[in-house]
């Protein structure tokens, strides 16, 4: 990490700098109490919700690369408590509003569904967050981009990696559809 | 207590301390190399070198309970879990903020020269002269002729690529073949060198990545993996443990002692010279005396003048080098995370292979010849240019394969650049011990008092309107200037506080670096420096350290340390 990627601060196509790297909230984050921990039920459906946003097509999705078990790794242990609660009030939110909508739970949505659910949320995270709010839906979106790309899986099967490259070009030819560097 | 005598004593292993101990033994003398923390042997410790980004629980990313540990370091990007383990525990080695001070310590063998930015750039003539000229502090009491010819020895042997430029506010050296600007730098460049007559120019960064093996030293050409900071297992990047480390062991004159915190010089005042120091050993908490006909303080510049104000304090109660009133004082970094970013077009048939471990330099334009602004010095940029990855903004794709496959190719190419400004000595930036707060072994820790001042803060606005008025003119589109924010330390170039000069009423150590008041100790790390420059520093601490151990041996020979 040089001092040069300063300038390349992650907003991980959310609009927000990353959360978890600075405090999401002013203040000390005691407020919160113990936050819920992850159950198997919880990383199955943030692997779901992982793979709408990322699915798999000809390249591998977010399942593939095991993102909702990273979400929970990283938002236990990179969050701060209240950060933390925001995310597992989060996922209860997301069940209840799908079962407002749909009758049903998010698993139990066809792929279509589940589509259109997660894009409304996109938006609703987006329109949240352009008026200084905070949304759960940007949490889990950012760690899905994040969780993915920076995988074995969407590192060198999605994007593309060198170990050690030898030599730089300054000037290679590039044309649309040739994958980009997992690291720039 | 036990007591062994050797030639010399070197405390500190770093970039200066590995010099100072390859260039003594080289010469002949029997060293003892003292570092205060554990051993990190050349590839072998280097844990993480050949990680990959998903080798990583958390990717790299800080943990909560990592942040808690480093509260200091979890204000920048030092905090990763790439390095983590590589920076002082902030526990067992805490300091007093008077006023905030981010203070980046490597406690172990090769210190930061296993951690360090690499940028090496050497200071100039006016560099050497603007004190004097503008009234500023005290006079350097060397100039850049007495430098040169220690500016290419440091640089043949430790490797610098970079490119001769003909610039006098940044004098060419002995390169290597440079790290290639790529097509959008070299444009780019060509459109300000248009745009500013030449009086502004974008340059190939000097970096100490060798672009040609040093087979005599073990050292493999740079193999653009970009993970310096994790030890290059190609010993591609100049350290202590890639370079000098094996000199010095080579010559059988070298005798290192990790986990050796040097307490204080022992000093006889009748023969007003250092007799030797005082050591704790970090594990055990013993204390052992080691004597030495010469001393190197290369501790960084902070501790070097801690241990200095923890010795000899019978006779000075500031310390040893506290007669002049300026140990402690004089604080200096060099102040940055301002800059600008912006987007080029036209080359989107064009990407990269490998990742360079260096970017371009725009050397100082401010403040040369005829001009001049309302703040004194100047600043320089560096930066690089490269297209975005998969972390950029495409807010308009929302979710599924489209978002996926847009990510999965590279985007728009952008230039970004934060300056490097430098920071006036001033007397009231110092630092002073806190005897009431210790350190794990019952060590008084020091206290940081050091703010930027009217100059700089005049200074950081053409370092935001330069950098957006050059991307500009270079034709950049949406460009965007920020000021990230500073904090005295950040820049991990603290300089000053026990500095050179011509008169010991006025300074620490005089133009050979020699304490005045003990002319058998030595100080060649950041302590020494007079003024900043704006240009990384680490560079001119070798040259000093090479040029300082060339002249005691020649002053050991003639009895004159005695």
């Amino acid at each position: 990490m040089n001092r040069r990627e300063l300038l390349a601060l992650i907003t991980a196509a959310t609009g927000t700098a990353m959360i978890g790297s600075t405090a999401l909230l002013g203040g000390c984050a005691t407020t919160a109490s113990a936050p819920a921990k992850f159950s198997a039920e919880n990383i199955a459906l943030l692997d779901e919700i992982a793979e709408t946003i990322l699915p798999r097509t000809e390249t591998p999705g977010a399942k593939d690369a095991k993102v909702g078990q990273f979400m929970s790794v990283y938002v236990t242990d990179c969050y701060t408590l209240d950060e933390r609660a925001i995310f597992h009030k989060g996922l209860l939110s997301l069940e209840a509003q799908c079962n407002k909508t749909y009758g049903r739970g998010f698993m139990a949505l066809q792929p279509a569904e589940r589509t259109a659910f997660i894009s409304q949320l996109d938006q609703e995270a987006r329109t949240t967050v352009a008026g200084g709010g905070v949304h759960y839906f940007t949490m889990i979106k950012q760690l899905t981009l994040f969780g993915f790309f920076t995988s074995e899986v969407g590192g060198t099967q999605v994007l593309r990696h060198m170990p050690i490259p030898g030599r730089y070009d300054g000037a290679l030819a590039y044309k649309p559809g040739d994958r980009a560097w997992a690291t720039r | 207590m036990s007591t062994q005598h050797f030639d010399a004593i070197v405390v500190g292993s770093g970039i200066s301390g590995g010099w100072a101990a390859k260039e003594l033994t080289e010469k002949g003398l029997k060293v003892l190399l003292l570092e205060r923390g554990r051993n990190i042997e050349h590839i072998k410790d280097y844990v993480n070198a050949t990680k990959e980004t998903w080798d990583y629980e958390h990717r790299g990313r800080p943990t909560q309970e990592m942040k808690e540990k480093h509260p200091v370091l979890q204000r920048d990007f030092v905090l990763n879990e790439e390095t983590q383990g590589m920076w002082a525990n902030e526990q067992e080695n805490p300091y007093v903020e008077k006023k905030r001070f981010d203070w980046y310590r490597g406690y172990h063998v090769g210190g930061r020269s296993l951690l360090w930015g690499r940028q090496s750039y050497r200071y100039s003539k006016q560099d050497f002269e603007a004190n004097l000229r503008e009234g500023v502090a005290v006079d350097w009491p060397i100039r850049y002729e007495d430098m040169a010819p220690w500016y290419d020895y440091v640089e043949r042997y430790a490797g610098i690529s970079g490119t001769n430029e003909g610039l006098e506010q940044l004098p060419d050296g002995q390169f290597l073949p440079p790290i290639e600007l790529n097509i959008v730098e070299k444009d780019v460049a060509a459109r300000i060198k248009k745009a500013y007559g030449g009086k502004r120019v974008m340059i190939n960064s000097r970096t100490a990545n060798i672009t040609q093996p040093k087979p005599e030293q073990g050292r493999v050409n740079c193999q653009y993996r970009n993970k310096c900071w994790l030890g290059c297992p190609f010993g591609a990047y100049f350290s202590t443990q890639s370079s000098t480390l094996p000199a010095a062991m080579k010559t059988g004159n070298l005798t290192l002692r990790p986990f050796s915190i040097v307490s204080q010089v022992l000093y006889d005042k009748d023969k007003k010279r250092a007799r030797g120091v005082e050591v704790i050993d970090a594990e055990t908490n013993q204390t052992y005396e080691f004597t030495a006909n010469v001393i190197f303080l290369n501790a960084s510049s902070f501790n070097s003048t801690w241990i200095l104000m923890n010795s000899a304090t019978d006779i000075w109660p500031g310390g040893l080098g506290s007669s002049s009133g300026e140990l402690g004082h004089n604080v200096m970094d060099h102040h940055f995370r301002v800059g600008a970013s912006g987007v080029v077009e036209g080359f989107e048939d064009k990407y990269y292979y490998g990742r360079r471990p260096a970017g371009f330099y725009i050397p100082r334009f401010r403040n040369l010849g005829d001009e001049k602004r309302n703040y004194l010095r100047g600043f320089g940029y560096q930066g690089s240019a490269s297209r975005e990855g998969w972390d950029r903004n495409v807010a308009e794709l929302g979710i599924g394969a489209g978002l996926k496959n847009a990510l999965a190719e590279p985007g728009a190419w952008t230039v970004g650049m934060t300056a490097f400004g430098e920071i006036l000595p001033h007397h009231d930036n110092r630092i002073y011990l806190d005897r009431n707060v210790k350190d794990k072994w019952g060590l008084p820790v020091l206290a940081m008092d050091v703010e930027l001042r009217d100059n700089e803060l005049a200074m950081r606005k053409d370092m935001l309107q330069d950098a957006v008025d050059m991307l500009e003119a270079a034709g950049l589109k949406n460009v965007k200037g920020s000021d990230w924010g500073y904090a005295p330390g950040m820049g991990i170039h603290e300089m000053g506080t026990a500095r050179m000069g011509r008169d010991p009423k006025t300074s620490v150590l005089n133009g050979f670096n020699q304490v005045w008041d003990a002319p058998n100790v030595f100080v060649t790390d950041g302590a020494a420096m007079t003024s900043a420059s704006c240009v990384n520093p680490s560079l001119t601490y070798m040259a000093l350290t090479a040029r300082a151990a060339d002249y005691a041996v020649k002053e050991l020979k003639k009895g004159n340390l005695k």
